[in-house]
């Protein structure tokens, strides 16, 4: 059975509530994240997912209820939560070193601590070479390093990725997901990852949140235990990855 | 793999040398089409076919041209003296609309406040035909530097307003979003992610502000110059002289384009990053 988590809680969201007019787009949403747990959320598509993550960057206010990291109201100012976009999100006109810098220098750390931290990153990613380069100049995939590493770099209390590989082709999609464990791993950040594809889901997450249609409920919390590196072939994952969907058909 | 690495340096060379080769025929059928204009014109009068005393031919043009570098007849300047004169005006207009009108239509673009505050009153100013402002500007200003550099200010700073306004305006707001959660104040956004995401349309506007303020400086310059290109291309008319009005056209043309290039290497380089995928 399960061993009992106990890692402290991370962030903690109590009865998220968000109406646009009379529309209810989130209802009453409770959960909490530990402390370094990578949480998947799946959810069908215009369930309110990208409203659900732009209360928890506060690009949105909730209408009620409030999102709460380490006890206190989540606020961009104080806290540092990443968030990498569905689009590519690289700045196009910083090289690459500054824009894995951007965040670091947005929030006025040291000059040493940022050389420190893009160094490191950019060997985590591989990217040592192209440091000078333009993201023009990359690959889409490249690019999409860039932004994964930049949020990495900000060493965030929660790292939020909205289906970061919805456009990428099934190879590279392997090859970044592996890259973002191994990053979770050595950094111990705290992620939330929004995706539609359970595969990913079940490859990548310790917890699998999956939410109803509109409005936006949680209608159930999956544990994932299984080793890592995780085999999509394993009957166990092909039980969770059944599971997950048959919970979905119900959408 | 030392040799698969050689083997793809011979190629970059190879493909560096058929690029250089096709560049230069590039310039050659440039230099061609010109010369072919030239050739025609030169014809048409050698042969009879115009007037020579209403179009000279190119080669009487050359010979004027050369001769106004040191003669002051019949004009009174110097050719150089033309040029500086014209050129004064016509960049201290162009520079005070970017100083003014980049900013102005970037803080526009980007605050609401600024936009609704200004924008009824630019709206207004706009349509209004830079020319039209000259009767008022006389009544102001007389006739000097100020005065003509003020009706180049008006017609480059239009394209520099609305470029700047259009550029931030369209903004990605994804970008804006990263900022917003990495914790960034406006301002901050405004000034690393709004200015330079505008810079390719400011750019377009001020080539678009260049241009209008180089083709005004005759118009300018028929407030009572005493020296200029415009002013020479007058006096070229009152004297009945279309060789010394061609040689001013020729020369405001020449100019012209070295500015635009000399715009095109800033640009070059401030949107170095821009790289069509």
């Amino acid at each position: 059975m399960p061993n009992e988590d106990t890692r402290p809680i991370k962030v903690e969201v109590k009865n998220l509530t968000k109406k646009f007019g009379d529309l209810l787009v989130l209802d009453d949403m409770s959960f909490h994240i530990r402390k370094g747990e990578f949480v998947c959320v799946v959810g069908p598509t215009g369930c309110g997912k990208s409203t659900f993550l732009n209360c928890l960057t506060r690009i949105h206010m909730p209408t009620s209820g409030d999102l709460y990291i380490d006890g206190v109201p989540a606020d961009p100012k104080k806290h540092n939560i990443s968030f990498v976009f569905q689009e590519p999100s690289a700045l196009p006109w910083l090289t690459v070193e500054d824009n894995i810098a951007y965040g670091l220098k947005i929030k006025k750390l040291p000059k040493e601590e940022i050389k420190k931290r893009v160094d490191q990153i950019l060997d985590l990613m591989g990217l040592q070479e192209f440091r000078k380069s333009y993201p023009g100049e990359l690959s889409v995939s490249a690019e999409q390093r860039i932004i994964i590493g930049r949020s990495f770099a900000m060493q965030p209390d929660l790292l939020l990725m909205d289906e970061p590989y919805g456009q990428m082709d099934v190879k590279m999609r392997f090859y970044l997901e592996d890259e973002v464990i191994r990053l979770w791993k050595e950094l111990g950040s705290t992620v939330i990852f929004i995706t539609h594809n359970i595969e990913e889901a079940v490859y990548l997450a310790e917890k699998v949140m999956i939410l109803t249609n509109k409005p936006a409920k949680i209608k159930e919390e999956v544990k994932i235990e299984l080793p890592r590196p995780r085999d999509i072939t394993d009957p166990k994952f092909i039980e969770y990855r059944n599971y997950i969907t048959d919970k979905i058909k119900w959408w | 793999m030392n040799k698969d690495k050689q083997n793809l340096e011979d190629q970059l060379q190879l493909w560096r040398q058929n690029k250089k080769k096709e560049n230069l025929k590039y310039v050659l059928l440039s230099a061609a089409g010109i010369l072919s204009v030239l050739v025609i014109w030169q014809l048409a009068v050698v042969l009879g076919l115009v007037n020579e005393r209403l179009l000279p031919a190119p080669t009487r043009i050359l010979n004027t041209l050369i001769f106004k570098i040191n003669n002051k007849a019949p004009d009174g300047n110097m050719l150089g003296v033309n040029i500086m004169a014209s050129l004064q005006v016509a960049l201290s207009g162009f520079l005070a609309a970017i100083v003014i009108g980049v900013p102005l239509g970037l803080l526009m673009g980007w605050w609401t406040y600024a936009d609704r505050f200004i924008r009824p009153i630019f709206e207004l100013i706009r349509p209004v035909p830079p020319i039209a402002w000259i009767p008022l500007v006389v009544v102001w200003m007389g006739v000097g530097l100020k005065a003509k550099a003020l009706i180049i200010f008006f017609t480059a700073f239009v394209p520099c307003v609305i470029n700047s306004y259009t550029g931030i305006k369209l903004t990605s707001q994804t970008l804006i979003d990263v900022s917003r959660t990495f914790g960034a104040p406006n301002y901050e956004i405004f000034w690393k992610v709004g200015v330079p995401s505008s810079l390719p349309m400011v750019f377009a506007g001020i080539r678009v502000a260049l241009g209008n303020s180089w083709s005004t400086l005759v118009a300018a310059e028929m407030l009572a110059a005493s020296a200029g290109l415009g002013y020479m291309i007058q006096i070229g008319r009152t004297v009945a002289r279309p060789d010394i009005v061609i040689v001013g056209m020729v020369v405001i043309g020449a100019i012209g384009a070295f500015l635009s290039m000399l715009l095109s290497r800033a640009e070059k380089y401030f949107l170095r990053w821009k790289i069509n995928r």
